[in-house]
């Protein structure tokens, strides 16, 4: 380490403080907003509130309505997760560990699914969707959205199971364990980082897409918490206390999961970046 | 998200490949078990959507009962001569140049400055970080309050100076300046993350000896770490790129597209014209130049920046 001169070092900080600053505090006032009153939150949009008000918050946690969303949001997240994290590793595993004709051409297939946006077919999903019946329907959002995740999840999950010792399948090859058999027993339980940071990262996509659940939900009792914090916008137009209460709830939660497992998104944005 | 070509086929038993080995080694079971579901999932709403799109393009349609209703290229031709769709794609490049002229050089100062691995560096990466984490939706209605001029800063400033509040959401103007700054503001840590990254993979020796050989340490960042993070700052510009043309959930809750269309994306274009409407064909014709502005942008520039510098 060089030996660093204090006043570029109090630069330093002022600068990342700064900017710091201007990503907290929109976060702040938030948080703080649905504890004030219309009226302070008007003359004090950042201050702290003069008064403390909890009945918002208590409004919205004892309807319904919120939890529903959760609970939909939670349900259509982790089973995305699951699916594609079970589908994704099996064809990542045939991939990485078998050799069969017109392997290469499957694999560049499967790749042509990070070039483009899912909205690009979204006119065209909608009524795919609605041909399987599946409108209004939390599988009609499961099963996209894992379709979309699929070509990612296949390319870490591929490269990953490529870097498993070999000698460890020639072993149990021996001792009688199938492919399929190893599989399960080996590849999956080496795996587990690499699973998280693909289960991590589909969970982050999922929970906060928006566009696919307001093509496919028009039922309300099925919203997801985007399109709930939409519909509630609409209800509380000008009344911000309750919509900054009600974006507090719902990424108050999500901002300390993705803390606890911020590494593993972190591993799923960067391992293609500096591998190449 | 890597952008190379996939590897060749495993080299770890090299034994004839073939049907007959394939059933004698069990191989084959696993090939039936565990391949088709990703790629029937992936065929059905990933690949048939697209190509379904293509199709969808030529007629006019409202999405009941049969598409009969060829038109061949009108949808395409309305889609060309229309304004706003010219100003929503104008909005994409400016997000891009914003991109490339605000928030990369942004990241890659904070990467620079944030690369060591000290304690006060990890607490400023979270932070950074976690507007990449919130959702869109919630990212664009925070800002929304922010920029309302009845609340927020502008109410705050109105209410010192004793003027009029602007109204900076609903001015054609300045609209989409709040759409740059949220866009900023959201993925600028994104970008740090993947230089960042770069950053500590770049061996060590090589800045020390920079160093020992008396570089500054603007010398050294100069010659040293930013030719060695190159492919980073490429791909990030490629996400850039990406990122830009299919922004859509920040500017729905923000300004919905307006005042009077004029801060539209392309995909919030796709989905207030075609989808809502049930334009179908003219959604799809929509979906179908994005998508050929997708592949085509991230080919071309692949090509041009990142294959040539043979650093992927």
């Amino acid at each position: 380490m060089k030996r660093t001169k204090l006043f570029p070092q109090l630069m330093r900080a002022a600068f990342l403080s700064f900017i710091a600053a201007l990503v907290i505090l929109p976060l702040l006032a938030t948080f703080l907003g649905g504890f004030k009153t219309l009226g302070e939150l008007r003359a004090a949009p950042f201050g702290i509130p003069s008064e403390w008000s909890f009945t918002v918050f208590v409004d919205i946690l004892t309807g319904s309505a919120f939890w529903g969303y959760l609970r939909n949001s939670l349900i259509i997240s982790l089973s995305a997760v699951v699916l594609t994290v079970l589908c994704a590793s099996m064809a990542a595993y045939v991939f990485a560990q078998i050799r069969f004709f017109g392997s290469r051409y499957l694999q560049s297939y499967m790749l042509l699914g990070m070039m483009f946006p899912f909205a690009t077919a979204i006119v065209p999903l909608f009524f795919q969707i609605n041909r399987f019946g599946l409108l209004d329907n939390p599988l009609g959002i499961i099963l996209p959205q894992t379709a979309f995740s699929m070509a990612f999840a296949v390319v870490l999950l591929r490269s990953f199971f490529q870097q498993l010792p070999k000698e460890l399948f020639e072993a149990a090859y021996v001792d009688g364990c199938g492919y399929v058999g190893f599989f399960f027993r080996f590849t999956l339980p080496l795996s587990t980082p690499i699973l998280a940071t693909v289960g991590t990262f589909v969970f982050v996509q999922s929970w906060n897409n928006y566009l696919l659940p307001l093509v496919v939900l028009n039922e309300q009792s099925l919203f997801t918490w985007p399109l709930g914090i939409m519909q509630f916008r609409g209800e509380f137009i000008v009344e911000w206390n309750r919509i900054l209460a009600f974006v507090s709830l719902t990424i108050l939660p999500a901002l300390i999961f993705f803390t606890f497992t911020q590494k593993y998104i972190v591993a799923g944005l960067t391992r293609g970046s500096v591998k190449g | 998200m890597t952008l190379t070509t996939p590897a060749g086929p495993p080299a770890a038993r090299r034994r004839p490949s073939g049907f007959a080995r394939m059933r004698t080694d069990g191989s084959l079971t696993a090939l039936i078990l565990f391949l088709p579901p990703a790629v029937l999932l992936f065929t059905l709403f990933v690949i048939w959507p697209i190509f379904s799109a293509v199709d969808l393009s030529f007629y006019k349609w409202n999405g009941y009962g049969d598409v009969t209703n060829f038109v061949g290229l009108r949808n395409y031709e309305i889609l060309v001569k229309n304004s706003i769709f010219h100003q929503s794609l104008f909005n994409s490049l400016k997000l891009l140049l914003a991109s490339i002229f605000l928030q990369i050089p942004l990241a890659l100062v904070l990467a620079l400055l944030l690369y060591r691995k000290t304690s006060a560096n990890t607490a400023f990466r979270l932070i950074f970080f976690a507007p990449y984490i919130l959702a869109e939706i919630a990212t664009g209605l925070i800002w929304s309050f922010i920029f309302d001029g009845d609340y927020g800063i502008s109410a705050m400033v109105a209410n010192k100076l004793g003027t009029e509040p602007f109204y900076i959401l609903a001015d054609k103007q300045w609209a989409f300046w709040t759409i740059i700054i949220v866009v900023v503001w959201k993925y600028f840590g994104y970008h740090m993350m993947i230089f960042i990254a770069a950053l500590q993979a770049v061996p060590s020796d090589l800045v020390e000896a920079a160093e020992i050989d008396g570089a500054s340490s603007l010398k050294t960042i100069w010659y040293v770490k930013l030719p060695m993070i190159m492919h980073a700052i490429k791909l990030s510009v490629l996400f850039a790129i990406t990122g830009a043309l299919q922004v859509f959930d920040i500017i729905i809750p923000l300004t919905n597209g307006g005042p009077s269309n004029s801060t539209h994306s392309i995909v919030s274009y796709l989905y207030t014209f075609g989808l809502a409407r049930m334009n179908v064909g003219f959604g799809a014709a929509v979906g179908v130049v994005l998508f050929a502005l997708c592949v085509g942008t991230a080919f071309t520039y692949k090509r041009m920046a990142i294959d040539k510098g043979g650093q992927l």
